[in-house]
């Protein structure tokens, strides 16, 4: 009874909300199926040449070859793999460095607070590449890990100020004192209320983390300090395809439709799990 | 009888700059006492020093025992026990006193585990629901068990400040701490939660601190009265007696205020 009373109420925001996160599940499914399906099968060995030199787009070749003649399909879906891992790396540990200083700045006494807002206002003014190729820079070697590492803390600023602006702005409201009042410790308080009311917010913000970290490790790339081939990232082909992007423009397109559509996938299917986490936006069941 | 509440000379400054000055009165177990003044008189201040959960920056000084314990200077892990089984507060605004992201039962749920833990009794889902259920129903809400499903903004506001009376309740407090609880409210709904609180109270013999800007509200709910402005006191007595002769200009002015609403009301048609 309810559920057809909400339904003729707003049927078109419910559409809306479901094709969203339909959109972005559906997009996200797909890299992860080829992603993962690399680690046992590729159409062409990625290493080898498996036709003419950049060839175009062609049914044996679904988005061309290289300079070296590799298929560039394999590439990218090589690239798709290496990109969640990154995307989820970073994002992971950003997340949990990020969200364990913005609670402690939350709780933490006036002084603490000022000193740990500056800091993370400075970091946040230093751009997120540049920080992450001072700390590769200063790591052993290019490595995917140390390119994971280095994204994830540079990202972990701004979800560090996310985290202390929307803790501190539910530490105002009424229901925490009550919650204190009937002997709810401060980390009770964090676990029952706290994070679940901070976490809409802050998921959509990771998901547009996991894009930009996915963005900062295609530049690291790009500018030779991503991992090398043959588990290059698509940052890694459009570099490679840099050369000949007059001749063979398909060698830079491809990866570079890949990377758009998968983080416009992650932020739509964040947007429509926001949707689904938050009552009173959910239909009831 | 020892007070339950005994708050002497207690100030909160803010930067420098005094917020509530040299207050001090008691409450004896059992016995309403209301609070008046207008907005930004100190009175919600007063309510949250009393169980110690004022904001950081604020600076409290003086004594304030409840139970007979040191609130002023205590560590809050000291205070968790004190707090809910001593005092508990209903607050002003509806709105903000549930998570909106808990359905009522579980919210009310969480105020009833903590206090069976205490008193070792069973805290398995079923008790708990029971008690919950029970609650609600004390609140004389309707259909207790649909309520107990709802999310906060699924029920009014009247329903709701019902459900956050339900949560105090939970705590078992022998101090009630009722911050304008009606404030929010239509006139209607005010007077039903009035009568609400002041059955509860009867009925467990709780005492109860009621926080109110409106003369007549808090003369028909209480015993004595205490008149704050700019954060002193400055009038306190049986309500009768400062009702009928007010010695400060500030009560008079108060209740002149309530007498003329009052004829208004009378003589509209
Ligand atoms: N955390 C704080 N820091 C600084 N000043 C504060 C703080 N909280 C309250 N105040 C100030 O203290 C004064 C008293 O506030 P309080 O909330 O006790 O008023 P009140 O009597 O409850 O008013 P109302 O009827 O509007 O609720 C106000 O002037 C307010 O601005
Ligand atoms: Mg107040």
């Amino acid at each position: 009874m309810t559920d057809t009373n909400l339904v003729a109420a707003s049927p078109e925001g419910r559409t809306r909300r479901s094709w969203t996160f339909t959109i972005g599940a559906i997009i996200v499914g797909l890299h992860l199926v080829i992603g993962l399906s690399t680690l046992f099968w590729t159409p062409y060995d990625p290493t080898g040449m498996s036709g003419g030199r950049l060839e175009m787009p062609s049914l044996s070749h679904l988005a061309g070859t290289d300079r070296l003649g590799r298929d560039l399909f394999t590439l990218i879906m090589i690239g798709s793999r290496i990109a969640l891992v990154v995307g989820t790396g970073a994002v992971i540990i950003g997340g949990l460095i990020g969200i364990t200083i913005g609670l402690l700045a939350a709780f933490a006494s006036r002084t603490l607070d000022d000193i740990l807002a500056a800091s993370l206002d400075i970091l946040i003014a230093f751009p997120t590449l540049l920080l992450a190729m001072l700390i590769v820079a200063s790591s052993d070697g290019a490595s995917l890990g140390t390119a994971i590492v280095a994204i994830g803390i540079a990202n972990s600023a701004i979800v560090a100020r996310l985290t202390r602006i929307l803790a501190k702005r539910v530490l105002r409201m009424d229901y925490i004192t009550a919650a204190r009042i009937s002997g709810t410790s401060w980390l009770g308080v964090v676990a029952i209320h706290i994070l679940p009311n901070i976490w809409p917010t802050l998921l959509v913000n990771l998901a547009l983390q996991f894009g930009l970290a996915v963005i900062a490790e295609a530049s690291l790339s790009y500018l030779g300090l991503g991992a090398p081939p043959p588990n290059a990232s698509w940052g890694r082909l459009l570099q490679e395809a840099q050369g000949t992007v007059y001749t063979a423009p398909f060698g830079a397109i491809a990866p570079g439709i890949a990377l758009v559509l998968l983080v416009i996938g992650i932020n739509l299917l964040a947007d429509g799990l926001r949707d689904i986490g938050d009552p009173t936006r959910r239909r009831r069941r | 009888m020892n007070p339950l509440l005994h708050i002497e000379n207690l100030s909160v400054h803010a930067g420098g700059k005094a917020l509530v000055s040299d207050i001090s009165f008691a409450v004896a177990p059992g016995e309403r006492l209301g609070l008046i003044g207008e907005s930004g008189s100190g009175k919600s201040l007063t309510a949250l020093a009393t169980i110690g959960l004022l904001a950081d920056g604020l600076k409290v000084s003086g004594s304030v025992l409840l139970n007979g314990r040191q609130v002023v200077g205590a560590r809050d892990r000291d205070l968790v026990p004190l707090r809910g089984a001593t005092a508990a507060v209903v607050f002003q605004e509806p709105l903000t006193a549930l998570d909106p992201l808990m359905k009522i039962g579980r919210q009310v749920g969480q105020a009833v585990r903590r206090r069976a833990k205490r008193d070792g009794r069973p805290t398995d889902a079923t008790s708990v629901m029971s008690e919950v259920l029970d609650l609600l129903d004390q609140v004389a809400l309707p259909q207790p068990q649909r309520i107990a499903e709802s999310w906060p903004h699924e029920i009014s506001g009247g329903q709701r400040q019902r459900a956050a009376i339900a949560m105090a309740l939970a705590c078992k407090p022998k101090l009630l701490i009722a911050d304008e609880p009606t404030t929010a409210l239509d006139v209607t709904t005010q007077a039903e939660i009035l009568r609400l609180l002041g059955q509860l109270v009867r009925e467990r013999n709780m005492a109860l601190l009621f926080i109110s800007h409106d003369l007549p509200v808090v003369a028909g709910t209480v015993d004595r009265v205490i008149v704050l402005r700019h954060g002193r006191v400055v009038e306190q007595g049986p309500v009768s007696t400062v009702f009928r002769e007010p010695s400060h200009d500030y009560t008079r002015s108060l209740v002149a205020a309530a007498r003329a609403f009052d004829n208004a009301l009378e003589n509209a048609p």
